[in-house]
């Protein structure tokens, strides 16, 4: 695992609970657990089998909420500053208006960069309670700072520890997973981005918390209804991990504060 | 009266038609307005089309321009699309820079351009690692109805099967292309993607090829695209309500459907076009 983005003193890494445990306990108000992802775990007729992930909460001071995943290799930072005064011209009088930014490594925010931020503006609004706050703004900044594939899922979970850590009220949680088709028919699940290259089909989908529900899709490639069906199937197994994860890390951070 | 109450509460304007599984234009639900098809409109551009969904109204230019092929892929030529909402087509845009929606419409188009295999990029190679044709696909909305995507395809899969490129041959002697603007042949379509666009009112209606007005009060938007061979090439969902395993099944059954369709009526154009030469 490369931790070269984020100074390595903030790192715990565990295949064991009770390693984590000992180690998060020693973190004050800062949470940061790596699930044990690599452990290959038979659900069913398919496996499904996510990278190592993991996650740190309110490390930056000056947003209302942020948050850094990491899936692999692939690390996200957000941050969320709101509810706070909306401009007029983007003033919505029975709602918040939801900003969504997304900074790339290198470079200024291209085409790719905006249709993801639709993608992820739309999910949030989906999620966000955002008729209890009329007339004011949300603005949630996704700082890209590395890409080893699944990068859209990265955004999507990071955005969602990021919206609960600044308190936002919801309806629901969301997650992201990336399914690939390789050429041999298999699906990998959060595949790298050297996986996403050799891939036939490549689909992202967002899943709610409540009824594991697809809010979000977003494919590459062509690829038959049968294997749609499957993968959505696939994501939904996965989508149980990274919940189970939410919950954890969440119960974890307030057991210490209560 | 029935005007007072469509702008005073639109919502639930909608939804005393939607209860009786109808819309306020006559529609049913999954029933799709008049499309529209004219192709070569445009005398000057290298292909075109002009289709209209209802009001929609897209248009789609084609220009082939010779290019050098990027060193990463000596042997391909490329495809660049781009989608043009002007303020022209409807209040909601304002002049300036593209908004994020005609990038997300850009975007999209150029996704489905790779991901269906529409043109090989191949066979854009006029000579390996030195000459290519570049084809600049624009497609202008000169009126705003809703549905954009759906109608942009359309226009786009028209426009192709319409380009006729010229012929170019390569002076051995002095290393430069020689165009053959008598002598012109038409691209070699592999697929035929079709878009289908739904709309989710109120978490549970699904609705197919909504208008501006529908769009604005719908809690999501679904798009398909499928091809001749029932493949899907595109599910874009995003974000807003979620949709079960059912209604998915649902809208790509439709979308099988509308791909026929679409399919057929681009065939009776062009043959049409060509028996009026």
């Amino acid at each position: 695992m490369q931790l070269s983005t984020i100074p390595p003193r903030s790192y715990v890494i565990s295949k064991s609970p009770s390693a984590a445990k000992q180690m998060t306990s020693s973190t004050l108000d800062r949470l940061l657990f790596l699930h044990g992802g690599g452990v290959m775990e038979v659900c069913g007729s398919s496996s499904v089998t996510l990278r190592e992930f993991g996650c740190e909460q309110s490390l930056l001071s000056r947003p209302d909420g942020s948050a850094s995943f990491i899936q692999g290799d692939t690390s996200v930072l957000a941050g969320v500053y709101g509810p706070a005064e909306v401009k007029v011209s983007k003033e919505i009088y029975d709602r918040a208006t939801l900003e969504v930014l997304i900074q790339p490594k290198v470079g200024l925010p291209s085409v790719r960069e905006r249709s993801q931020e639709q993608c992820v503006r739309e999910t949030c609004e989906a999620s966000l309670l955002l008729s209890l706050h009329p007339r004011s703004s949300l603005t949630l900044i996704l700082q890209v700072l590395h890409d080893d594939g699944s990068l859209l899922s990265c955004f999507l979970n990071a955005a969602c520890m990021a919206l609960m850590d600044a308190g936002l009220p919801m309806s629901c949680l969301f997650c992201g997973v990336t399914c690939a088709i390789d050429t041999d028919g298999q699906i990998i699940t959060d595949p790298t981005a050297a996986q996403e290259k050799e891939s036939r089909a490549l689909m992202t989908f967002a899943i709610d918390s409540t009824e594991r529900r697809v809010l979000m899709s977003s494919t590459k490639g062509s690829f038959s209804v049968h294997e749609l069906q499957q993968c959505i199937a696939v994501s939904q197994k996965a989508s149980e991990k990274i919940f189970q994860f939410y919950r954890d890390s969440v119960r974890r951070r307030y057991s210490k504060t209560l | 009266m029935a005007a007072g109450f469509k702008t005073a509460e639109p919502l639930e304007y909608h939804r005393s038609f939607l209860k009786e599984n109808c819309r306020p234009d006559g529609r049913e639900l999954s029933e799709f307005r008049t499309t529209t098809l004219n192709i070569g409109s445009i005398s000057t551009a290298d292909g075109s089309a002009l289709v209209k969904v209802g009001n929609t109204t897209i248009i789609c230019g084609i220009k082939a321009e010779l290019a050098n092929p990027t060193v990463e892929a000596p042997g391909k030529g490329y495809i660049v699309p781009n989608v043009d909402l002007p303020p022209l087509c409807s209040s909601r845009f304002r002049p300036g820079p593209p908004g994020e929606q005609a990038q997300a419409a850009s975007q999209f188009i150029a996704d489905v351009i790779e991901s269906s295999e529409v043109i090989q990029t191949e066979d854009l190679c006029i000579d390996r690692g030195k000459l290519c044709w570049v084809l600049y696909c624009d497609m202008m909305c000169l009126d705003y109805d809703g549905n954009v995507l759906d109608a942009c395809i359309v226009a786009l899969l028209a426009a192709l099967k319409n380009t006729q490129l010229p012929e170019i041959t390569i002076n051995k002697e002095t290393c430069s292309p020689e165009l053959n603007l008598e002598k012109r042949h038409g691209l070699h379509i592999h697929k035929h993607p079709v878009a289908t666009s739904f709309c989710i009112f109120d978490d549970s209606i699904l609705i197919v090829d909504p208008t501006s007005e529908e769009e604005s009060l719908a809690t999501a938007e679904l798009t398909v695209v499928t091809d001749e061979e029932d493949r899907l090439c595109s599910l874009h969902k995003p974000g807003g309500s979620s949709l079960t395993g059912e209604k998915l099944q649902e809208c790509i059954n439709r979308a099988t459907v509308r791909q026929r369709e679409i399919h057929k009526l681009i065939d009776k154009v062009i043959y049409s076009v060509k028996t009026a030469q």
